[in-house]
């Protein structure tokens, strides 16, 4: 056996994309003890998110959210053998530091928490852990990235089972990129300030035609038909949090969501796989949440 | 360790195994349930080669080989079942068909899986263990030696490790073809290939080029599910 030379390397950016790349065409899943845990990896999640409560209940209860408690976190990431994802608050860098320690594979610098910092994110290039972040826009989408996201999901606004601003997060981040498939050199740069985004990730884009790192929908993701409608705009997976276990019948919802997924473009499969669901999470018009309610305005 | 359909490693082929002497004819089919198959599409691109996405077992016909991609094997599990591939993809490696698992693709194609103990398609004569080198903090990027058969030196490969699983055994049947260090990280068993580390990330076309042969050499009698 001859010896190699030693290359091994770990938390390279393409070990932390290349874990969200394994989570395409999956469903990511909030829970908030073992029980539902185990009920996610069964109904055949490709990823749990431990937190103490769920954006429902968060949004209800107000409150400072922080990240969850470490026995919490540790509790789920024992109960299953999926990937275990925890979220920490925006800036707030020793909550993710703490995470990583506790061995969390995906950190979500989530809006659904409290904001730490409200001028920097975390630099999340100090990580060996990758990070998913919520976005709304594509600058918002490429300053992520140029603090070193792995994965970016929309925004939407959790807690509401309501689609309609996972929607407009999409539809506007898949338009800006066109545009900027549209535009000379000369341009880029112009839009790159519009967009408050980095010069080298809007040639990027403008070259590729797609974001460098992988996108997922987040926020109001109540049915079936709701993850077939973001799959169809473009997200490669999806988030459900509070939609799932605020359902009459998570066990049944969640596999059925997950199936949706699956056959996102197939509405023969989707109208049997919808069928008798029991009831969804009960829903929010996002029009009459106040402006100081609304979840998807936290970080910039 | 409970086979989904039973011993099939005794029974006959079901129909005639796939023909496709001219690469040109080649289409490659690559499981996309869930998990990323689109990098091990896009990889076969690069090298000319037709794929097509493989959601349910009419998706199979035509194809002269499969990519069981990277994903949650338990997630995949479930899909199988629910679209009838879990038998389909029996009938087709009994016919011959060329298949070839990475990472959660080898967990599916093993006859044995701890860590938990999970069903598998077993067309590989390996035990493999999930998750074996820890979490996410623990994936790694290495380089190691692709030396399959017929090759006249060992090659130097990029190997990208995700939340990988180990092969803890070896049975007769399956025959090493990689490594990282003295760790067997694939294995060939006939038409059937697996590796625990993910060729599609990685830098070389090598073992998608190797695949793709595979799926063009004539089946014969050594070749067809077992060597």
């Amino acid at each position: 056996m001859t010896s190699q030379p030693e290359t091994t390397r770990h938390g390279t950016l393409r070990l932390k994309v290349g874990l969200a790349e394994m989570l395409k065409g999956g469903v990511i899943m909030d829970v908030t003890n073992a029980e539902q845990a185990r009920i996610a990896e069964e109904a055949g999640a490709v990823a749990v998110m431990a937190l103490e409560r769920v954006p429902a209940d968060i949004r209800r209860s107000g409150g400072v959210a922080r990240m969850a408690d470490p026995k919490k976190i540790r509790e789920i990431m024992d109960a299953v053998t999926i990937p275990v994802m925890a979220k920490c608050r925006i800036g707030h860098f020793a909550e993710a530091q703490i995470l990583e320690a506790l061995g969390v594979d995906y950190i979500d610098e989530s809006e659904v928490l409290t904001p730490a910092d409200e001028e920097y994110h975390i630099d999340k290039f100090q990580f060996k852990v990758p990070f998913v972040c919520g976005a709304r826009d594509l600058g918002e989408a490429l300053r992520r990235i140029a603090e070193g996201a792995a994965l970016i999901r929309t925004k939407g606004e959790a807690g509401t089972g309501n689609i309609v601003e996972a929607v407009r997060h999409m539809r506007l981040i898949n338009r800006q990129i066109k545009w900027l498939t549209t535009l000379g050199d000369e341009e880029l740069v112009t839009a790159a300030k519009q967009l408050g985004a980095p010069l080298e990730l809007v040639r990027l884009v403008a070259r590729e035609g797609k974001l460098p790192v992988p996108n997922f929908a987040a926020g109001g993701i109540a049915t079936p038909a709701d993850a077939s409608l973001m799959m169809q705009l473009g997200a490669e997976a999806v988030f459900v949090g509070s939609g799932i276990f605020k359902s009459s019948d998570p066990a049944k919802r969640a596999r059925a969501i997950v199936e949706a997924v699956t056959n996102y473009d197939r509405p023969d499969v989707l109208a049997r796989i919808s069928e008798d669901l029991g009831e969804p999470m009960p829903g929010v018009d996002v029009h009459e949440l106040k402006e100081q309610e609304l979840l998807q305005t936290r970080g910039w | 360790m409970r086979q989904p359909n039973g011993d099939v490693r005794t029974t006959p082929a079901s129909s005639p195994p796939p023909n496709h002497a001219n690469r040109d004819d080649l289409v490659i089919g690559v499981l996309a349930l869930q998990g990323d198959f689109f990098a091990h599409g896009k990889r076969l691109e690069e090298l000319g080669i037709r794929w097509r996405r493989v959601r349910e077992p009419a998706d199979l016909a035509g194809t002269a080989g499969i990519i069981l991609p990277g994903g949650e094997s338990t997630t995949l599990l479930r899909l199988l079942a629910s679209s009838g591939l879990d038998e389909g993809l029996v009938d087709y490696w009994r016919s011959g068909g060329a298949i070839f698992g990475t990472c959660a693709g080898l967990i599916l194609l093993a006859r044995t899986v701890l860590n938990p103990t999970q069903q598998s398609l077993g067309f590989l004569d390996v035990t493999v263990q999930r998750n074996a080198y820890g979490r996410q903090i623990d994936s790694f990027e290495t380089r190691g030696r692709w030396s399959p058969p017929g090759a006249s030196e060992p090659t130097d490969i990029e190997m990208v490790f995700i939340r990988a699983p180990r092969i803890v055994q070896v049975g007769q049947k399956a025959r090493p073809i990689a490594w990282h260090q003295d760790e067997i990280v694939a294995v060939q068993q006939g038409r059937v290939l697996g590796a625990t580390f993910h060729p599609e990330l990685g830098a070389e076309y090598t073992v998608h080029e190797y695949f793709a042969r595979l799926c063009v050499a004539e089946v014969t009698a050594t070749t067809k599910y077992a060597s």
